[in-house]
Order: C-alpha cells, then structure tokens, then sequence
C-alpha cells in the first residue's frame, strides 16, 4: 500500500487502512465463532487448557466481530462518507492516524488479555481498566476528527449519513465511558463503580445502545450513503430519515430493561423496557422501508450486481430481526426465549444478516475506488460471497430457532407432582444436532470471507499493477 | 408534584416534539433544500482518480495536440 492513489482533497490513507483491518479482522472474528461452535459439538476442542476454553474465547469472538470488524467497518466508511459528502479533507491526519493504531492496539490488548482470563465481566466491555482508558482517549479523538470534519463542510447541509454517524460516535463515549467506570485495584483487576441491580441496570443500558448505536445506527450511516451510491439513486425520502433518525436515536435509550426481564430490576422498569421495545418496530421499519424503497425502479440491477444484493438482503435481515427483537421483548416470549438458543440466534441475525452484509456491500463498493479501480477483481467471486453468506445465515438462525424453543420448552416442562420433567444435561443432548447445523452455517461465513480477502487482495494487487506509468513515447 | 406528573408531563411534551418534528420535515417550505441533501452523495463525482478514466483523458490530450500541431 503505497502512496500511488493519493487523492487531491481527501485522506484516503487512513480509509484504506481501515478498509484492509475490516476483512482482516472480519476471518479472525468469525474463525474464532467457529472454534466456539464447534466446541459446543465437541467439548474436548478446548484443549483442556485455560486459555482455549469456551469461557474466555466467547469474549474474544464478541470484541473480535463486533469491535474489531464492526468497528474498523465504521471506521473507514464513516471516514469515507463524511469526506465525500462534506466534500473536504478529514479535520486532521495526524488524530486519524491515531485512531487507527490505537484502535488496533486496544484490539491487541484484547487478544492477549482476554485468553488469560483479565476480564471486568461486563458482557460486551470486558477489557480491564488500562485499556478502557486507552478506548475512551481513541473515541474523543474519533470524534474530535469526524466533527471536526463536519465543522469544516463546504456543502451547506450535513447529508443524513453523518448525522447517524455523528450520534453513534457520541452516544458511544457516554456508554463506554459511564459503564467502564470503576475503581482499580491492581492493573489488570478493577470493581465496578456501581452495585447490585443498577450495576445490571447500567450494564444493559450499555449493552442495549452498543446494539442500538454502534450495531445500528453506525451501519445505518453506512446504509444512507452506500446503498444510494450502488443504486444510482438517491434515498426514497430524505423527510422519512429525518423522522427516522430522531424517532430511533429518542427510543432505543430506553430499551436495556428487557435484558433484564424477570430479575432483580423493579418490575415498572422492565415493564417499561417492554413497551419502549415494541414502539422501537416503528423507527426501525421506518428505516428499512426507506432504503428498500430506494430501490424501486431500480429492481432490475439485483440480477447483475451482487453487492447491491449484499446491501438489500442485509436490510431483509434488518427488517427480519428489528421485528424478532420487540417481539422476544414481551415478557411472556421472553419468559421462554430467554437464556436459550433463540437469543444467540437473533443476535446473528442482526449480526451476521444485518451488520456484516451491509459491511461486505459497502466495502465491495468502497475498496476498488480506495485503490485507483472501478470494480473489484471479481464481480463472480462476490456473487460467490453473497450465496455462502445468505445461506449460512439462514442455516445459523434456523438451526437456533429450533434449539431456542426446544431447550425453552424442556426447561418449564414440568410432572404432575411439580417436578421438572427434564434435566438440564438433556436439554443439552437435545442441541447437538442443531449445533452441528450452525457449525456448518460458520463454516460457510468463514469460507465467504476467505474468497472476499482473495477478491481484495486481487483489487489491490491489480490498482497498484495499473499504477505503474504509462511508457511516454518522444 | 409526584412522579408520575412529571412522566406524563415529559411524555406529552416528547409527542408535541415528535408531532413537530413530523410536520416539519414533510412541510412543503423544506423539499428543494432536501432534494439537494438527497443528492449529496453524487454531488462530487467528478473528484475520484479511477486509473481508466485517467489513462483515457491523458491519451486524448496527447491526441489533441497531435492534431494541433499538424
């Protein structure tokens, strides 16, 4: 990667950096889920040591994906959209080089201090206190960069884009920032600064917006820009995604309690957690229904251009899972859903349907033009991609589904006399053929990116082969 | 005042917010200005270096000062 593609206005060096850590990390996630899947069919695959067991991969896997893969995703297209549609060079090139090495070294840090056991036990912000600080100094500069970006605009309006952006990047420091407050003990042990029921409250009220801002309102950012740009069209409504943005951004704050259904929490609260999550189907629609619409008109293109097909079915799974969760959100489904099989499978609906497709398209569109090209190496090769994503998607959430309700069910079954009717190890049994499904499921999500960093490398090699000069005759 | 005052309070004033912000947005004052922010994302496509389009008009200006020339 060398300086041949300079832009004349933008920086596109912190982009591409970015852009490569996303496929990079994007293996390394999902190779790691697939390690966990199949140690839950073979349980011996932990090696029987420390640090390969399932308990200390699982964090490894959640902050790989979602952190390292998610993030490096947002990183590089937030960069990206807010140059192109502010139609000015990033704030400073200094504090965005500093947000890519240090995001990649609070990523390090996690792979080395999560397989050791050093964990806050917080789901989803498990690095300890040294490293929490480093996030939180990586996060300002991320926003002092974008919003600086903003301020510098030479276009009059802030397109929609960057106002998701901007929202998931400042709601994410108070998240980060209030539920990582603790009190340290050593360097790598801390106590959380909050106890018992508002620990858990503080905990889901992160937890939820990480899913809310960071899962969802980052990648819609990424879906404003780039599933007009690949469809050649702009956004159905540019009035719906104003309504969209306020309504999402005022609800979803307000969703952590159903987390906590049936728990220590006060039952107002978790009542309340229910109703704000069934009123969060509207936005959530609202957003959907805007970008497929988008489309219309434009249908046509799906045959022929498989990285819009990335980008429409991530918002089918979008649409799919923003209905599932309201739902598994209602006390008397979550009585059954919660704590089983169903719950991992909505989350990689959202996951692996949502954010990594909408990630995927948008890079297939992205990358080529970071390096001096049209078109990706292969158009083949992302039709190739999207199959094995779209299908092993489908066997994951499906082979869950039936786990979900299976184990759900065998948990509450009880005798006449009122004793459980199963045990908890047969309800365990019952999963292993459906653990075997989303093994295979992984496999073909691995597979898919291994293509797509064989299609990348290809692009990049072949941009930098295009660079050479054109021999000048005399 | 109690709580649930205040709630209903902040409730009624949240809709009034939403219910403004509605009207706002499909008012009829505001679509030339969100027309020209839908369009935001193709408004710099002159700008990117593809290689091929570069290549192209580098040879065509090489070709034109050709025929200049004779």
């Amino acid at each position: 990667m060398s300086t041949a593609f300079e832009h004349p206005t933008y920086n596109y060096k912190v982009v591409r950096q970015f852009a490569i850590m996303t496929v990079v990390w994007g293996i390394v996630g999902m190779a790691l889920g697939v390690v966990l899947a199949s140690q839950l069919v073979w349980p011996e695959l932990n090696l029987g040591l420390p640090w390969t067991s399932f308990g200390r991969l699982r964090p490894l896997h959640t902050n790989a994906v979602i952190f390292a893969f998610g993030g490096s995703a947002l990183f590089a297209t937030s960069y990206y959209v807010v140059q192109r549609t502010c139609q000015v060079r990033l704030f400073s090139d200094k504090l965005a080089a500093f947000t890519f090495w240090g995001w990649q070294a609070v990523i390090l840090s996690a792979v080395v201090t999560l397989p050791l056991g050093l964990t806050s036990t917080k789901e989803y912000a498990e690095l300890e206190w040294p490293i929490d600080i480093l996030l939180a100094v990586v996060w300002i500069s991320y926003a002092i960069v974008f919003l600086g970006t903003i301020k510098l605009r030479k276009t009059s309006h802030i397109y929609v884009a960057n106002w998701f952006f901007a929202a998931f990047i400042i709601t994410v420091a108070v998240l980060h920032i209030v539920n990582s407050a603790s009190i340290p003990v050593t360097s790598t042990y801390s106590v959380s600064l909050y106890a018992g029921a508002i620990d858990a409250m503080t905990q889901w009220w992160y937890g939820h917006n990480a899913v809310g801002f960071f899962l969802t309102a980052g990648f819609l950012g990424m879906m404003y820009y780039f599933v007009p740009k690949q469809a050649e069209r702009p956004v159905y409504s540019y009035r719906l995604s104003i309504v969209h943005f306020w309504a999402l951004i005022m609800v979803y704050m307000w969703a952590g309690p159903h987390h906590l259904h049936y728990t220590a929490l006060p039952n107002w609260t978790q009542s309340l957690g229910m109703v704000l999550s069934i009123i969060l189907l509207a936005p959530s629609w609202g957003g959907m229904i805007n970008g497929m619409m988008t489309l219309s008109g434009a249908w046509h293109k799906l045959r022929t251009d498989p990285t819009l097909r990335f980008l429409v079915v991530a918002l089918s799974f979008y649409g799919m899972s923003t209905f599932e969760g309201p739902m598994m959100a209602v006390k008397t489904v979550n009585a059954l859903s919660h704590y089983t099989d169903w719950t991992i499978g909505h989350v990689h609906a959202g996951a692996l349907g949502w954010v990594a497709m909408i990630t995927i398209g948008s890079m297939y569109h992205l990358i080529p033009r970071l390096f001096g090209r049209t078109e990706m190496h292969s158009v083949n090769l992302i039709a190739v991609h999207f199959w094995l994503a779209t299908i092993g998607t489908v066997l994951y959430i499906a082979a869950m589904w039936v786990n979900g309700i299976l184990q759900g069910l065998m948990w509450r079954a009880v005798n006449p006399d009122g004793t459980l009717m199963y045990t908890f190890v047969e309800s365990v049994e019952a999963s292993g053929p459906g653990y075997i499904v989303r093994l295979i499921g992984g496999l073909c999500w691995v597979a898919g990116m291994l293509i797509m960093a064989f299609n990348v490398y290809m692009t990049v090699r072949r941009g930098e082969g295009a660079r050479q000069p054109i021999p000048q005759t005399a | 005042m109690d709580n649930g005052i205040v709630n209903g309070v902040i409730i009624i004033l949240l809709i009034i917010a939403f219910a403004g912000l509605t009207m706002w947005a499909y008012s009829k004052r505001r679509k030339p200005d969100f027309d020209e922010a839908a369009n935001l994302p193709f408004a710099d496509e002159d700008e990117p270096p593809h290689r091929d389009q570069n290549a192209s008009r580098e040879a065509d200006s090489r070709h034109d000062k050709g025929e200049r020339n004779t």
